[in-house]
């Protein structure tokens, strides 16, 4: 290669790395300086304190056991974590072995996929909004229910409730596991689906010794996806929570809205960290690279 | 493949039919309830047909800013394509030598993809607003009356909001050039190269029209995520409102099916560019089965 050859590279990499220079690693520095610095009413001041992580943790040592609100919000949001992150990963799977094994023809699979995939393109808070005239106190869940002499009373459940944010969760979050967990299971030579049976594996058997172990990497991706979305979550919480649900992302939300932007930004790092923690934890499943 | 089905069959394909009604049933019923009658509330039944609150819609539903709104992010939405297209491109062509750095650029872009959020956005705003302060306070020190007098803010639906989308569409764009790039065979440009095509020639004549199919993918990834963007716009756009951070502030102060109206054209442009995307790869190809080969025709 040429010197020239050498440098085109660089300078075609250079935009990228400008836009997720000033957009995306900066503003995390500026973001963690920031959760140091003292506030008035209108303004952010440099400073060196640490105000605003005693702050975050306000009473997490004097109340022990009893949980402070920190350490509640963040119990309930890996609470929504846990349940949303198991339920998308079995019907993500489902979806995704039936698309890759069950159908036969190459088109159909396109289309089948399209179907599933054609509502990411679509707008999240219009799909939330979406169910508020089937879950609503008067939606037709529940007129359904009433009408079929199942209940006497509207259910209240339905709507601003746990049970909504995990449905909106499962909703807009599922694809976010067939399409990692599909692109694993196409790579999986069928001839090793086809020597399992031969040597009188059961499905199940088939399913639990080869397929899953070999879309480990897709399903380890679509777990990274899922639960760093609902731990940094506070729009879907928010909206399908009737704005009565503590999630970590709504804390920090709050406090902006509040202008105490050093202890946001104090929030958002500790945020940050935990997501860190779990990504560090899921990504020795996997090699990204080999995944493209 | 005479192969008789098995059980699992039957019953995934009713776990598919099930999730496919799942996906698409709440849509559905909005988009039916945005043609409610005029006396129509904000349930079933329906009372009565009409497209009185498309019309309430057009007129601006009595909330301000509504058309708007939608104006800022189709331009934020048309921009933020152009460059994601573009960056991904080049960041595409940049992998495929190794270079120093590469790693890093590399998990700060999948980095950007999964880290909160709304830790992304704050970080913008604050950077933002550090950037004003020093800006302000330069103004001050010096006594510069431009700024004294003029400067606000630097932050902004095409600055700040842009670059927030940007953080959000670009990783998409650059994986989809990476998988690319990956499967894409070098012989063809080593080729072009050997009858003298110049480095653009090559670029131009050859890998472009090969990639085109997966740039209108990435178009339509860099579209529609940045129309229906709200985590990272909630803090970066300043002063204006994107459609979707509109749509959520709707949703607690409305009680007509005008929301539903919005939500149907909303859903209706993101169908209408999907469909446009999807119709182009299918087009691109279909010219290519016909002309894209000369093999066993002769020469004239």
């Amino acid at each position: 290669m040429t010197i020239r050859a050498r440098w085109t590279s660089y300078w075609q990499a250079t935009p990228l790395v400008v836009v997720l220079g000033i957009f995306f690693v900066l503003p995390l520095l500026v973001m963690l300086a920031v959760s140091f610095w003292t506030y008035t009413g209108y303004s952010i001041a440099p400073a060196f304190v640490t105000d605003n992580y005693r702050d975050a943790f306000d009473g997490c040592a004097s109340q022990f056991p009893t949980l402070c609100t920190t350490f509640r919000t963040y119990a309930s949001t890996l609470k929504f974590c846990v349940i949303v992150w198991a339920l998308t990963l079995v019907i993500g799977f489902a979806i995704a072995y039936y698309l890759t094994f069950m159908i036969r023809s190459n088109t159909v699979r396109l289309m089948l996929a399209l179907l599933c995939t054609i509502p990411f393109w679509t707008s999240n808070v219009i799909r939330m909004i979406s169910w508020i005239p089937l879950l609503g106190r008067n939606g037709l869940v529940n007129q359904a229910l009433v009408g079929a002499g199942f209940i006497h009373q509207p259910l209240d459940w339905l709507l601003y409730s746990d049970f909504s944010v995990i449905l909106a969760f499962v909703h807009i979050n599922t694809v976010f596991m067939i399409v990692p967990i599909a692109n694993s299971m196409a790579r999986i030579d069928r001839s090793l689906v086809e020597a399992a049976y031969d040597s009188g594996a059961t499905g199940w058997q088939t399913l639990r010794h080869v397929i899953i172990p070999l879309a480990k990497s897709g399903i380890a991706i679509g777990s990274i996806f899922v639960i760093t979305v609902v731990m940094g979550d506070f729009i879907t919480i928010g909206l399908m929570g009737g704005q009565q649900i503590a999630s970590a992302g709504k804390v920090i939300q709050t406090q902006i809205s509040a202008l105490q932007f050093p202890i946001a930004a104090a929030n958002a790092i500790v945020l940050l960290a935990v997501v860190l923690m779990i990504i560090a934890l899921l990504v020795r499943f996997i090699d990204i690279r080999k995944e493209l | 493949m005479g192969e008789r089905r098995s059980l699992s069959f039957y019953v995934l394909s009713v776990v598919f039919a099930l999730y496919v009604l799942f996906l698409y049933g709440p849509t559905i019923t909005i988009v039916l309830l945005s043609f409610q009658g005029p006396r129509g509330g904000m349930t079933f039944p329906m009372n009565g047909f009409s497209l009185h609150w498309f019309s309430n819609l057009w007129q601006g539903i009595g909330v301000p800013y509504v058309v708007d709104a939608l104006w800022n992010s189709f331009r934020l939405g048309i921009t933020a394509t152009i460059l994601t297209v573009v960056i991904s491109v080049l960041a595409g062509l940049a992998f495929r030598r190794r270079f120093i750095g590469q790693n890093l650029v590399f998990y700060a872009t999948i980095a950007s993809l999964i880290l909160p959020s709304i830790v992304v956005s704050l970080g913008i705003a604050l950077e933002f607003q550090v950037f004003d302060q020093a800006i302000k306070s330069v103004g001050d020190a010096y006594g510069i009356e431009a700024i004294q007098a003029n400067y606000q803010t630097a932050m902004g639906l095409m600055t700040s909001g842009l670059g927030a989308h940007l953080t959000w569409t670009l990783p998409f764009g650059v994986l989809i050039m990476f998988a690319v790039f990956n499967r894409f065979n070098p012989a063809f440009e080593e080729a072009a190269r050997d009858l003298g095509a110049s480095s653009w020639q090559t670029f131009r004549y050859v890998v472009l029209p090969l990639i085109a199919p997966s740039l209108v993918g990435v178009a339509l990834f860099g579209f529609t995520l940045s129309w229906d963007e709200i985590a990272r716009s909630s803090q970066a756009v300043g002063a204006d409102n994107t459609l979707p951070l509109m749509l959520q502030g709707l949703t607690t102060s409305v009680t007509t099916p005008v929301i539903y109206a919005l939500g149907t054209v909303t859903t209706g442009i993101s169908f209408a560019v999907i469909l446009i995307a999807l119709g182009t790869v299918l087009l691109v190809q279909r010219r290519r089965l016909r002309h894209g080969s000369d093999a066993g025709k002769g020469l004239v």
